[in-house]
This record gives structure tokens, sequence and C-alpha cells, in this order.
């Protein structure tokens, strides 16, 4: 569907425009989003976008669907919650890499090892946008970020390898260039029964850019056009080409017990052993 | 056949709370509180609700306010360093009008302090814990058997004023067990949220003529809206506005006191001719009270208040109070916090002096009566 059309059907019109910064990402990630929700064919009336704090959490005020901002690294917590008590509800978190990874990363890992039916779209800027640029787990190690003015002593996570270490049924990375991985992925993801997880590669060209001489938004951009492969094509590729390059595609995507219909199912036992 | 049943406190809670409908809980486990989850886990699943034990004191606290936005009634419960951890969320609950029930069975602090041991130091936590100006609703228990019924009470409130409520008990209520006949079904009203009617017009925060809140949709109903701990106008998307804040915490104030006829609730104790009062709560209450009889067989005029409502305060009896008495004692398990409050209402109108301490050792009625005849001389 059109960009105009996704807009006009998903999008609360009257709250635009957006407040991200001009080159920014988000608005990518925030359309494939709606385009995967159409391709799905959800209910916008069942369909419940939970976030947390910092740019990427701000579109669920822009998305016509039932939304709630919540607090800083809690919405995975908070949409436990809203999908254990209506397990009908499609339940999708939206959260950056801060509020994922740093102060909601406890919730993470266990969302993951529950195997609850949700989505996480992270949406990993590799930096603290909201708050003027300060370094988040995600930002590569020797980057600047104002909190780390001589560069970033810590190496940065791989929320892939966290999320599938953690138990997560279904993982994926794609970046805000790859556009049609990631609208496939997203759609995947939230058709995956179990805890879902989707990196999305952003660009923060306000932020991180110009701390880290990044150049333009289309130069970032240019950037993780090269530097991103398909993870079986980089199974491929010779040693000396895979120098610098990193991976995107689906590296987990397995059924297993899932957390609610395991919780429904020990109680149905019980009441036919029990008759309760 | 009697009813009564032997009872610990923190069974009556859960009890309480499934009479008031209670069909979610989440949370974390922490001494002295833990049986109110242990129960909420062996109760819930058999009666169609779900429990789940987080990851953490916030995310226990998270989930129980999704929950509530989902329609299910909620609660979480917890003690002491658990209480200080879910203080932002309690703040986000307040500002969205979400409906929940927070229980904190206080033990004594600061940081890990005496886990198993007795304490009413919480009650400036419970009113002011969270950043921000924000009203709340607690309600203090002083038995097994009040337990019950105050868990029923904190549930109406809460779904009644689209509100946190808070219960706050202690250990020694906790774990004490008492006789107690619980409600038959039917025997209390239960409040339910009002829901927006299909077809009519929807906006989340404006309030319907007549009606105390906005009305309250579960998610999945087909009233899709935005929730926000940002300030937010009737909308409920952000609004930077300076005027929709004020407006906004001057409504979120409004609706508790406003209301503080219908919520405060309190218990007077021989007060008629009394020249000195004890003001206290919960369990140690129960020392006042065995100390009062004992006091007044040898002729002392000496009564109790008890707040069983705890924030908002009660302003109006406290200054009916100051009118009538000549001293009051402030009797709590703390080294003074509940006075500030009750010398913040009096206004110097009559001494007010406060009877308590920093460790363990419950009030002994033996202290009070210690301390009314010295007092009284």
């Amino acid at each position: 569907m059109r960009s105009s059309k996704l807009v006009e059907k998903y999008f609360r019109t009257d709250n635009l425009p957006h407040l991200w910064c001009p080159g920014c990402s988000l608005g990518i990630a925030t359309r494939a989003l709606c385009a995967a929700v159409d391709e799905l064919g959800l209910d916008k009336d069942k369909t419940v976008i939970v976030s947390g704090i910092g740019c990427s959490s701000r579109a669920v005020g822009y998305l016509d669907f039932n939304t709630i901002h919540t607090t800083h690294g809690r919405a995975l917590a908070f949409a436990t919650g809203v999908k254990l008590a209506n397990p009908e509800l499609e339940v999708i978190v939206i959260s950056g890499d801060g509020d994922a990874s740093a102060i909601g990363g406890n919730h993470l890992i266990h969302a993951a090892r529950r195997n609850i039916d949700l989505t996480l779209l992270v949406f990993n800027n590799s930096i603290y946008g909201m708050t003027g640029g300060q370094a988040s787990p995600s930002t590569p190690q020797h980057a600047k970020g104002t909190t780390a003015p001589y560069g970033v002593v810590e190496q940065p996570f791989d929320l892939v390898k966290l999320a599938e270490g953690a138990g997560a049924t279904y993982v994926a990375r794609a970046t805000a260039y790859h556009v049609n991985p990631l609208i496939k992925y997203y759609k995947n993801a939230i058709a995956h029964k179990g805890f879902g997880v989707v990196e999305t590669i952003c660009i923060c060209p306000t932020y991180y850019g110009r701390q880290n001489r990044s150049g333009s938004a289309v130069e970032m951009m240019q950037r993780l056009k090269e530097d991103y492969v398909l993870n079986t094509n980089y199974e491929k590729m010779p040693e000396e080409q895979r120098q610098g390059k990193k991976v995107y595609g689906e590296f987990v995507n397995k059924i297993l017990p899932e957390y609610i219909e395991e919780f429904d199912r020990i109680i149905a036992d019980l009441k036919g052993e029990t008759n309760v | 056949m009697s009813n009564r049943i032997l009872m610990q406190g923190n069974r009556a809670c859960v009890e309480g709370a499934l009479y008031a409908g209670m069909r979610f809980y989440s949370g974390y486990p922490i001494t002295p509180s833990t049986e109110i989850a242990e129960i909420s886990a062996q109760r819930l699943p058999l009666l169609g609700g779900r429990f789940i034990q987080m990851e953490d004191e916030i995310s226990g606290i998270a989930a129980a306010i999704g929950a509530s936005v989902a329609g299910v009634k909620s609660m979480t419960a917890t003690s002491g360093p658990g209480f200080s951890l879910k203080q932002e969320n309690i703040g986000y609950a307040a500002m969205t009008e979400v409906p929940l029930v927070i229980v904190n069975v206080m033990r004594v602090g600061p940081s890990t302090g005496l886990p198993t041991a007795s304490s009413q130091a919480d009650i400036m936590q419970a009113r002011y814990g969270s950043h921000g100006d924000y009203p709340i609703i607690a309600l203090s228990p002083n038995s097994v058997r009040e337990t019950f019924f105050l868990t029923v009470r904190a549930f109406n409130l809460a779904e009644k004023y689209r509100t946190p409520v808070i219960l706050l008990t202690d250990e020694t209520i906790g774990h004490s067990r008492e006789a107690i006949v619980l409600a038959k079904p039917g025997e209390i009203e239960i409040y339910d949220r009002i829901q927006p009617a299909y077809g009519e017009e929807y906006v989340p925060y404006r309030i319907e003529p007549g009606e105390i809140v906005p009305r309250m949709p579960a998610y999945g109903r087909g009233f899709r809206y935005n929730m926000s701990g940002l300030f937010h106008s009737e909308t409920g998307f952000p609004s930077n506005s300076a005027a929709n804040a004020q407006e906004s915490s001057d409504r979120l104030f409004s609706k508790i006191y406003d209301h503080v006829e219908d919520i405060v609730t309190y218990e007077e104790y021989e007060l008629e001719d009394a020249d000195l009062a004890f003001v206290t709560f919960g369990s140690t209450s129960r020392s006042v009270m065995a100390a009062i009889k004992k006091l007044r067989k040898e002729g002392y005029k000496v009564g109790m208040f008890r707040a069983v409502t705890i924030w908002p305060s009660p302003v109006k009896q406290i200054k009916a109070l100051a009118d009538r008495v000549k001293h009051i004692v402030v009797a709590e398990m703390n080294r003074g916090q509940y006075v500030c409050e009750i010398e913040r209402i009096v206004q110097g109108k009559v001494p007010v002096s406060h009877l308590g301490r920093g460790n363990s050792a419950i009030l002994l009625p033996e202290e009070v009566s210690e301390r009314a005849k010295e007092i009284l001389k």
C-alpha cells in the first residue's frame, strides 16, 4: 500500500507533523509496522501498541490503535499485563535501544524466557536521542556520546544474540534501508505464536551523526546499505569479504510452548482432574 | 454451623480482592507480603483469572496496570523495599487514572531493615512516594476482619475514582490469625468502572455530566485511545501547555478532595468526654484500645481516634477533635510521620505529641497508659 494510504488508514493524522528530526529513520520503521499490520489484516480495535520512553516510543501517539505510552523501560511489563488480561488482543511493543536493553533489559530477557505471545520491535538508533545524544548499550565501542566524550569504553549489546540467548522464539534484524525485509520480519514476528523480537537498525543523524561525524542522513542510509548483508549471503561469503560487514535476516524461528497456552493447558488439566 | 473461620491477614486480603472482582495479580516475592502472592497464585487460575510472578517489583506493578487498562481488576502486593521500587508506576497510574490496588505490608526500614518485623513507617511514602504532585487514597486496617473489608473497599474506591489505592497493612496484621466471617456474595456492593457506550462520542479524558471521572473503556472494545504519563489533554494526547497541566492537575486533586466525605472513614472510641485523644491507625490502635479500656476503669478521660482512611487525611474530624480535647498524642510505629500531618491540621490549637519509635517492638498498652498518665496527672 502506498505511504499516503497507510498514513490515512493507520495514522492519527490530527497529531501530525511528528516530532522526529529531519533525516530520522523512525518514520520508516513506523511506516513498515503499518504496512505489516495492513498485510496481516489486523483489526485496529483488537491491536494494542505499547511503548516506553524515548524517541521511538513517541510513535504510539501517531498510530490509530489502542496505544499506551508507559514508563521508561517498562513497556514489555505493561504489555504482559495487557496480553494476559485479554489474550485475544494483538500486543505489539515499540521500544528504543536504551528503553529495551538498558533500563528495560530485565523485562526483555524475561519476556523472552517466558515465550509470551508479544512482539517487540526495537528501533535501535545506537544513542539516547530524546535526551540529546548520550551513549546507549548499543553505541559502538569507541563511538562518541555526550556522556562518552572520549568514546564509549564498553562493548555494545548484540540484541539478536541477547534475545536468542534469553529464549525468544522469533528473532530477526533489518535496517531502515532494507525496508522490504523489515516489513516481512515485522509480519512474521507479529504472526509468530510466542515472543518475537525484531531489531531495526535506525539512523540518528542529529544526535549520533553529528558527534560521530557520520555525514548526512543520506550518507548514513548509504552506509546501512553497504554495511549490512543478509545472513544467508554472509554465510557464503569468503572470509576476506566479511571484513566490516554486519548481518541482517531472520536468526531464530521456532515453535515452543507459549506462556498463555501453557498456563491455560495446566489449568484445564487441573480442572479436569479435580472437577473444580 | 458457624461461618467463623480462622484466617491470616494476608489471606483475608486476597479473599477481599477476589470478592471485589480481582482477576489479575502480578508481583514479586517479598517478606512479609509473600502470602498474598502465593494465595493469589493458588486461587486466581481456578476462578478464570491469571497470576504471574514477574521478574521484579517494577514489572509487578507495571503488568497490573496493563491488565487494568485491558479491563481486568488488578492488584499487586509488596513490602518495604518493593514499595520503594513501585513508586514511579504508582505515579503513572495516578496520572493516567488507572484503577489499581497496591498492598504494602509494612516492615521495618530503611533499606532491608528488619524484614520480618512490623512497622508503620511508610505512611509518608504512601502519600508522597512518587515524584510530582498527585493525590492518593490509602487505607489502613487494624484486624484480619477489617483487612478483608478494606480490600473490597480499596477496589471499589479505585474503580469509582479511577485511581491507584494503597492498602497499608503491616507485618502484625498480615501475619496475625484471627476469627473472621467473610461477607456473603451480594452482601457488599461492588463498584465497576463506567465504560463508554457504543454509538456515543468518546473523548478519553472528558467527564460526562454528573460523573466524577472520565469513562474508561477496556482495550479491545473499539474505543481506540492513547494513554500517556505525559500531561495530556482530554483527547489523551500529550500537551505541553501550562494551562492544560494546571487544569489536569486540578482535576486529579479535586476528584479525590471533593469527595473526602465518601472516601474518609474513621473510628472514634470513648471520645465524648475525653481530655486526651490518641490518634492512631492500623495495628497500633489495638494497643491503644486495650490501654484506653484499662485507663477508663481507672477514671482517666482518654479516647481514641483511629484513621481508617489514612490519605486523604480526616482533616474535618481532626479539627473537630482539636476543639474537643486538651491533648492529642499520635501513636504510630515509626519515629514521627503521621504526627506531622496531625500537627499541620491542628495548627497549635492543642498540644500534639508523638508516641512511637524506630525499632521493631510494637507499642504496648502499658506504654500508651504511661503516656496518658504523664499527660493527665
